[in-house]
């Protein structure tokens, strides 16, 4: 899902992070947000809603509508959109079953 | 801590403000949630009025490098939750890092949080994959991730239509640009003739006068009537990406994420045509209901609002120089009224060397001049209205405020 070729913007040199979600490990660019990263691993389900579990991702990605909230361990809950990922982070999903 | 001025959004109009305070020896802190300065700018890519791109990020990256240089603190991670008179603002450390100041005293505050979309409510819209056209363009001009491989573009409007092009430049396939839900009909026959007129010469115009009248349509509440009646039935294209102006989105739907959109046409009555429903395969779906002004703060100061949709809906009442019905809270940039990028800037400008007067510094009434001349010579020369009618609606505010200033001075 990334752009490594666009006729307008320029190529980025970023160097890569690390990072879990949900235990597993994924390679992200230093500067991106959480769940732009997700995105670029496949990811979008980011959390599930308290009451009925359904899924949810990334809506206004302004921080606005607070619809893409994560976990991020020794932090707290955050927004996924305006959240930058970083190195040795780890990121859960927030929500349905038991976790803050 | 103790500053002179507290700067709520470091976008254009808060970056603009505080290097006017700074240059001028305020002490000014920039506060922001997002861990970058330059907000809405940061994603835009589109033709300029001067000829060539806008590139958005150019411009956030020369507006940063002038407030710090001025000597501006901009402190990003960082949301604003509560303003109180007098000034504080209180910070929530949203990474809790816990080695930055949870609060700041002012002699002043300027909010500039700019505005935010509308939603756009539809069945299946909580599904992972359907995003705002602001989300979408965010992710693939500032982070260069697709939002999808196949994507659908909902809502006729300058921005929808700028982003869908942004994602046909980064190889998205947008299957098509279509009109949300139905809403209600505003039947107004006058104006139907009217806009119909302009429509007879659909196919002839440019992007520009085309993206104006698709904002007038929709803005008059007409939009589904005239897309009933006119234009050919496949769409029109514009920039390469395919409109169907008389196609609406019924729903959203996918087994826990966007797999598929069912679409319908829109009969004569300005009502989608179910039993000619259709689905089609995508992976996104970017919905664009509008722009509006972000104005929680200044609303729980008790701020008098004044409501104009040209200027996006409810905004801060505000005076010549940016002040707010509250003494001491000015407000600059799209928060007082969807103008884009440019008049931002310039609202920021006189903001800034309005605080700086009122905290006691000199400033001649030749700069003030010069800064609301720039005001308007940024309205003026703005490529798109986002609403029809926002230069006259800025106009109309001074009204107001004169009005409110008379009754209670």
């Amino acid at each position: 899902m990334r752009i490594t070729d666009h006729p307008l913007l320029p190529a980025l040199s970023r160097r890569e992070v690390r990072f879990s979600f949900e235990g597993r490990e994924l390679v992200a660019l230093e500067g991106e947000s959480i769940a732009a990263a997700l995105l670029a691993a496949g990811e979008r389900v980011l959390r599930h809603h308290e009451r009925t579990g359904a899924p949810r991702g990334l809506y206004c990605g302004i921080g606005h509508c607070l619809e893409c909230r994560v976990w991020v361990d020794d932090v707290g809950t955050v927004r996924a959109c305006t959240t930058r990922v970083e190195d040795g982070m780890s990121v859960r999903r927030s929500g349905f079953g038991g976790r803050p | 801590m103790r500053v002179d001025a507290v700067v709520v959004g470091g976008g254009p109009a808060g970056l603009r403000a505080a290097t006017e305070v700074a240059r001028r020896g305020g002490d000014v802190v920039v506060l922001d949630e997002n861990p970058v300065f330059g907000g809405k700018l940061l994603g835009q890519l589109h033709e300029s009025h001067a000829g060539g791109w806008w590139r958005g990020w150019e411009v956030a990256a020369r507006l940063e490098a002038e407030a710090r240089s001025a000597g501006a603190v901009l402190r990003g991670d960082a949301g604003v939750w509560a303003l109180e008179p007098g000034w504080r603002a209180r910070v929530a450390d949203l990474l809790n890092r816990g080695d930055q100041p949870a609060a700041y005293e002012a002699g002043a505050v300027v909010v500039a949080t700019g505005a935010c979309e509308k939603p756009v409510a539809v069945p299946g819209w909580t599904l992972p994959g359907v995003m705002t056209v602001g989300a979408a363009q965010v992710l693939t001009n500032v982070h260069r991730v697709r939002p999808g491989r196949r994507a659908l573009v909902v809502g006729i409007d300058p921005l929808a239509l700028t982003v869908a092009r942004q994602l046909a430049l980064a190889g998205v396939e947008v299957v098509g640009v279509v009109l949300p839900p139905p809403l209600g009909l505003n039947a107004d026959a006058g104006s139907v003739r009217a806009t119909l007129a302009r429509l007879g010469s659909l196919a002839s115009l440019a992007p520009t006068p085309w993206l104006r009248m698709a904002a007038a349509a929709l803005e008059s509440g007409l939009a589904r009537e005239l897309a009933a009646r006119v234009g050919p039935p496949g769409g029109v294209r514009v920039w390469g990406v395919p409109v169907h102006h008389r196609t609406a989105l019924l729903e959203v739907q996918g087994d826990g994420r966007v797999e598929r959109v069912v679409l319908a046409p829109v009969g004569a009555d300005g009502e989608p045509v179910t039993s000619r429903r259709r689905e089609v395969q995508v992976d996104a779906v970017c919905l664009s209901g509008g722009l509006m002004p972000l104005a929680e703060l200044p609303a729980v100061l008790g701020c008098g609002f004044a409501r104009d949709e040209r200027l996006g809906g409810d905004v801060p009442l505000h005076g010549p120089d940016m002040e707010s019905t509250v003494p001491g809270l000015f407000v600059a940039g799209d928060v007082t009224g969807v103008e884009g990028a440019e008049v931002a800037m310039a609202k920021g400008r006189l903001a800034g060397l309005a605080v700086c007067r009122r905290l006691g510094r000199e400033v001649r009434d030749a700069e003030i001049e010069a800064a609301r001349r720039k005001l308007d010579r940024a309205r003026q020369e703005a490529k798109i209205e986002f609403y029809p009618g926002a230069r006259q609606a800025a106009g109309a505010m001074g009204q107001r405020w004169r009005e409110v200033a008379w009754v209670d001075p």
